[in-house]
């Protein structure tokens, strides 16, 4: 068992209840202990950073403070988490000034942020802590080959705090490649979805997606999986909205890498908050069980 | 008086800012570059150049992504996307006031959620969004809103966090220290 401190971020509670859900769910079948956080709050998030630089530190702060204290890697599945929390660890270590103020801020809550976490990413733990190795003897239903999008968005590589190339990076495709699934090329993978700017400039991200969405049917994907909830979001509710603007047809269902993982594990799908996705993954989920039956009834 | 590019180089993201070549290959990597008025490589010559009214008024910097490929592949470690929210930052606090974009405003519901709740209320943000800036919008975001909700993806009342009163005295503490510094 390995254990970590979880951050799980505002939306896997809300609008990307499929990866909280399913980060629940495949926690235990891969010896995972995920220890929730006690108290935590928003991470500080970009718009706040926007607004007041200084004072998105100090929110970013208390729950690094609070990580600290457990003595255990911080683990967050969202991908803008996994930089907000990271980049106040960074700017607090190179601004001793800074670091002195959001400490006696933080002592109003008898709290200390002295600079010795590791803030991770689920997708790095699962890949180098818990490995494919591990992972793949685990796998109770097979994928059969399912064609995979591996979906990595911006933030997960970039700017570079984890182990994976920043351009071109492999970790979701070999995690997609342990489940027994394939992962296509996919040349837009590391490329951005247009991020919160869906809310205040549409039509620009509506562009973005598209090309994602593009990128991903031209190279025969039967589904995109991401770790990134806002990425997912995007892909996944406002696949529609793309498809009247530029009278397209994509029908991809977009999966969080974790709501994959638990499907090969043999979890059932509404466990893995599979009915919160808005594109269907019906027919998917028909491809991997029903060609399973027949091999079934073949031998 | 410091100049502006002295007060940009002193905020968190602005640190980098005098390794500028000028080299262009952020503006080159930048996915909404041609909706920008300045993109990247510009602005950081705007900036050095003084220009700072028609810097901090600018819409340009609202339009990052934060898909952090400039900084990625700047081959003098500068920074735009953490430049940008710096830029941000500085024209909020001296109260210029942006057009040409709705960004800000979007920016200004999401800190409130975050600061009534100590988390992101996404219905709340995105009601309020909306109601201060295109009312008729929302008309058009009913069906994606109600999707979402019926898949269980928006919740209508705010959680909040448990932390967030302790949150909420850490932060007023923090601006107490700032502005006796």
């Amino acid at each position: 068992m390995k254990y970590y401190s979880y951050f799980p971020g505002c939306s896997a509670e809300s609008t990307a209840i499929g990866l909280g859900l399913s980060v629940r769910a495949i926690a235990e079948p891969l010896a995972l202990q995920l220890i929730e956080l006690e108290g935590w709050t928003c991470c500080g998030s970009t718009p706040y950073g926007s607004l007041d630089e200084l004072e998105a530190v100090v929110v970013a702060a208390r729950n690094l403070a609070l990580a600290e204290k457990t003595g255990l890697d911080l683990v967050t599945p969202c991908s803008s988490c996994y930089v907000i929390l990271n980049k106040a660890a960074i700017h607090l270590e190179d601004h001793p000034q800074l670091k002195r103020q959001v400490n006696e801020a933080l002592a109003v809550a008898d709290l200390e942020y002295h600079g010795t976490l590791r803030i991770r990413h689920l997708v790095d733990v699962l890949l180098n802590d818990i490995t494919p190795e591990v992972i793949a003897p685990k796998v109770q239903q097979e994928l059969n080959g399912l064609k995979v999008a591996p979906y990595y968005g911006c933030q997960l590589v970039r700017p570079h705090y984890g182990p994976d190339d920043t351009e071109s990076p492999q970790s979701l495709d070999l995690l997609v490649e342990s489940l027994g699934a394939e992962a296509v090329p996919y040349p837009l993978k590391a490329r951005c979805c247009g991020g919160a700017l869906v809310i205040s400039e549409q039509s620009l991200a509506l562009g973005l997606i598209r090309k994602l969405l593009d990128s991903a049917a031209r190279n025969g994907a039967q589904c995109i999986v991401t770790p990134c909830p806002l990425c997912q979001t995007n892909l996944d509710a406002y696949q529609s909205k793309v498809n009247s603007k530029f009278k397209t047809d994509y029908n991809l269902p977009v999966l969080f890498i974790s709501q994959l993982i638990g499907l090969a594990l043999g979890i059932v799908p509404i466990s893995l908050g599979l009915r919160t996705n808005i594109v269907s993954p019906g027919e998917m989920l028909d491809y991997i069980y029903k060609v399973k039956r027949e091999v079934k009834s073949g031998t | 008086m410091k100049s502006f590019v002295d007060e940009v180089a002193t905020t968190l993201g602005g640190g980098h800012i005098h390794a500028c070549i000028q080299c262009g290959v952020c503006t080159a990597s930048c996915p909404v570059a041609g909706e920008m008025e300045y993109p990247p490589r510009k602005i950081i010559a705007m900036i050095r150049a003084g220009m700072r009214d028609e810097v901090l008024s600018s819409s340009s910097m609202w339009f990052c992504l934060s898909c952090h490929l400039c900084g990625c592949r700047c081959p003098r470690k500068v920074k735009p996307t953490e430049l940008a929210h710096a830029l941000e930052s500085l024209a909020i606090q001296h109260g210029y006031s942006v057009k040409g974009t709705y960004t800000p405003a979007m920016y200004r519901s999401f800190t409130s959620s975050i600061r009534a709740n100590g988390k992101v209320h996404e219905f709340g943000m995105m009601l309020r969004f909306y109601l201060l800036t295109n009312p008729l919008a929302a008309l058009k975001m009913l069906p994606l809103g109600l999707k979402l909700f019926l898949h269980r993806r928006m919740p209508l009342i705010p959680e909040g966090a448990e932390g967030k009163e302790e949150l909420s005295r850490i932060i007023q503490k923090f601006r107490e220290v700032r502005g006796s510094q």
